[in-house]
C-alpha cells in the first residue's frame, strides 16, 4: 500500500441512496464501522439533494470531503450523483444492507415512497429472486401521504394514529387518486380518522405481501425503506403476514448502508490491485 | 311537459330541463363536493330557476351518474352509459361510438343507431388517463383546468411522459420543469399520454366512427387536439359537452312522461300511487 503525503490520514467510503423522497447518505471507515449517517428530501433536483446530503455529511462528521476516498450511489437517482465512484442498483444494497443488520435475513421488503419491492436474498448477499411494484404508486408510502394530505394529518402521525383503530375501514381501491376520494367518503359519512387510516395501512400492506409472496417468503423477513418508521405500517404486515418482521431504527438507511459496505469492498479490491489507480 | 335530468358526476352535479319538444331549456352545474344529496338538489334548483320554474312543473326526473341513487326526487335511475349514449346520439345522431372523460373515470361506449348500447369499457382500477390526471398536472404547474388544453398548444417540442401512475407523473412533472423544460411542452406531453391511454380504451370497443366525446375533459381544447391528432379523426364535441348525461338522463324522463308516467312527487301530492321506479 503507498501512502501519498499523510500516512495517518484516516479514509472513509460513503453511500448515497437518492430515493423518490429522500437522499440518505452514510459513512464508513476504512474497517467497515459506521461513522455517521444524514438525511434530506430529494425535491426536483437529485443532483443538487445528492450535493447538499454529501456536504451536509462532512459537516456533520467533521471531515474534510476529499477523506472519502471512495463513493457509491444507489437508488433511483443514483445515475444523477456526479461525485460517485461507481452506481449500484438499489436492490444489491438493500440485500447487503438488509443482511448487516440482520444477518439471519433471507427476504427482504422495501417499501419507499413511490416502488415497493420484495426480494429474496441467500447468506451472501445475492439477490435469488425478486418482484417489485414501480408502475403505481399503490402499496407505496406515496399511498399513505395522499391519505395524510386528505385527511390534514401529518405523515409522521399516521402510523400512531392507525394503531387506535377499533373498527378499520376498507379502502378498496388500489389507486392512491382514487382512494382519496373513499376516504373522503368516509369522513362524510362520519367515520372516525384511525379507522380510516388503518384501512389505508391495511390496503398497502396487502399490496407489498402480495409481493412478498411472489419471491417466496422465507424467514426471517426484513423491513427497510423510509416507510419502516411507521409502526402502524409495520403492525398492518405482521399482522396480515402472520409474523414478526426486522425493522430497527436502522432499516431505512439500508439502502446507504448497502451501498457503503459495497463502496468499500470495491475501494479495497482497487486499492489492493493496482495501489496507483487512487486520485 | 317539462323534464329534468341530473347527472350526479364524481366532481361535478349537472342537470338538465327539456321541454315538450325535447328542447334544452336550461342547463345547470354545481360542485358535487362532499354532500351528494344537497348537490343534486342544488343543480336542481339552480336549473328550475334558470328557465323560471318550479319544481312541481316537471312531470319525470331520471338521475345518473355515480350518485345517481342519492337524487331524493329522481323518479327513476339511469345508468351513466346509457344516458351519454343518449345524449350523444340526440345531438349527434351519427354517433357511433361515445368517449365520457369525467373528473375521475374515462368511458368509452359503442353504441348502434338507436343509441343502445353494444359494449362498453372503462377504467375502474387507477385514475390513469382521466380527468384526475389533468387536474393533478395542473395543479402541480399552477395552472386552472381552463388554462391547461391551451396552454398545452403553445408547446414547441412536447414531451414524452413515459410514467403511466398519475402520483408518479406528477413527480415526473416536477422533474422536468426543475431540468428547465418550458411547461407548455411538459402539459403537451401530459395530453399526449393520456390520449394514448384513452385510444387503448376506445380499441377495446371497437373504434366505429363518428365519435363523440363527452364529460367534463371534452370542453379541454388540449385534449380533444390531443386525441384527433393520434387519431387522425375528427371528434364531434358539443358545447354542452359536459351535460350531455345529464341531457341523455332528461331525454329518457322524456321518454317515460311520453308514455304518461308522472312523477312521485306529483303523485304523492295528490294523494296517489307511485308511477314507476328500478334501474332501466
Amino acid at each position: 500500500m503507498s501512502f501519498i503525503a499523510e500516512p495517518r490520514t484516516v479514509r472513509y467510503v460513503a453511500g448515497v441512496d437518492v430515493g423518490t423522497r429522500t437522499t440518505r447518505a452514510l459513512l464508513l471507515n476504512e474497517e467497515g464501522e459506521e461513522c455517521g449517517r444524514i438525511s434530506r428530501e430529494t425535491g426536483a433536483r437529485p443532483e443538487i439533494a445528492a450535493e447538499q446530503t454529501l456536504q451536509e455529511l462532512c459537516i456533520h462528521c467533521g471531515l474534510p470531503r476529499e477523506h472519502i476516498v471512495y463513493i457509491a450511489s444507489t437508488g433511483y437517482g443514483r445515475y444523477r450523483v456526479p461525485f460517485r465512484q461507481i452506481q449500484i442498483t438499489e436492490m444489491t444494497c438493500h440485500a447487503v444492507g438488509a443482511l448487516r443488520l440482520f444477518p439471519e435475513t433471507r427476504t427482504v421488503l422495501d417499501v419507499g415512497a413511490m416502488n415497493s419491492r420484495a426480494l429474496r436474498v441467500a447468506d451472501t448477499g445475492r439477490v435469488i429472486a425478486f418482484r417489485m411494484n414501480d408502475r403505481c404508486a399503490s402499496g407505496a408510502g406515496r399511498f399513505l401521504e395522499r391519505v395524510a394530505t386528505s385527511l390534514e394529518i401529518q405523515l409522521d402521525q399516521v402510523g400512531e394514529l392507525s394503531l387506535r383503530s377499533q373498527d378499520p375501514q376498507p379502502i378498496s381501491s388500489i389507486c392512491a387518486v382514487l382512494a382519496e376520494s373513499e376516504v373522503i367518503n368516509h369522513v362524510t359519512a362520519g367515520k372516525p380518522v384511525e379507522d380510516i387510516l388503518r384501512g389505508a395501512h391495511n390496503s398497502i400492506a396487502e399490496r407489498v405481501i402480495a409481493l412478498v409472496r411472489q419471491v417466496g417468503a422465507l424467514p426471517e423477513i426484513t423491513l427497510t425503506g423510509g416507510v419502516t418508521r411507521n409502526q402502524g405500517l409495520v403492525a398492518a404486515i405482521e399482522e396480515r403476514l402472520g409474523c414478526r418482521v426486522n425493522v430497527s431504527p436502522d432499516s431505512e438507511y439500508a439502502g446507504a448502508l448497502g451501498a457503503a459496505i459495497l463502496a468499500r469492498q470495491r475501494w479495497q479490491r482497487l486499492e489492493n490491485s493496482t495501489p496507483a489507480s487512487r486520485n | 311537459m317539462l323534464v329534468a335530468g341530473v347527472d350526479v358526476g364524481s366532481t361535478m352535479t349537472k342537470a338538465a330541463l327539456l321541454d315538450e319538444n325535447k328542447q334544452v331549456r336550461a342547463l345547470a352545474m354545481v360542485d358535487t363536493g362532499a354532500n351528494v344529496v344537497r348537490a343534486a338538489e342544488r343543480a336542481f334548483r339552480e336549473v328550475l330557476a334558470t328557465a323560471g320554474f318550479e319544481d312541481w312543473d316537471v312531470t319525470f326526473t331520471v338521475g345518473t351518474g355515480y350518485g345517481r341513487y342519492r337524487v331524493p326526487f329522481g323518479d327513476l335511475q339511469v345508468t351513466e352509459i346509457s344516458c351519454h349514449a343518449k345524449g350523444a346520439c340526440f345531438l349527434f345522431p351519427g354517433t357511433h361510438t361515445v368517449l365520457d372523460m369525467g373528473g375521475q373515470d374515462t368511458k368509452a361506449i359503442r353504441i348502434n343507431e338507436t343509441a343502445e348500447v353494444k359494449d362498453f369499457a372503462m377504467n375502474d382500477k387507477c385514475a390513469a388517463g382521466t380527468g384526475r390526471f389533468l387536474t393533478a398536472a395542473a395543479q402541480v404547474l399552477g395552472l386552472t383546468l381552463e388554462e391547461l388544453g391551451t396552454v398545452a398548444g403553445e408547446a414547441k417540442k412536447p414531451l414524452k411522459i413515459t410514467n403511466v401512475c398519475t402520483v408518479f407523473v406528477e413527480q415526473e412533472i416536477m422533474m422536468h420543469l426543475a431540468r428547465g423544460c418550458a411547461v407548455e411542452d411538459v402539459l403537451a406531453g401530459v395530453h399526449s399520454a393520456i390520449a394514448g391511454r384513452t385510444i387503448a380504451l376506445l380499441r377495446r370497443v371497437g373504434l366505429e366512427e363518428e365519435i363523440t366525446f363527452t364529460g367534463g375533459v371534452a370542453r379541454n381544447p388540449g385534449m380533444v387536439r390531443a386525441l384527433e391528432e393520434r387519431l387522425k379523426l375528427k371528434l364531434n364535441v358539443a358545447p354542452e359537452s359536459q351535460h350531455i348525461g345529464a341531457i341523455g338522463a332528461a331525454l329518457f324522463a322524456w321518454e317515460r312522461a311520453a308514455h304518461g308516467e308522472v312523477s312521485k312527487r306529483r303523485n304523492n301530492s295528490e294523494g296517489r300511487e307511485l308511477a314507476s321506479g328500478g334501474e332501466a
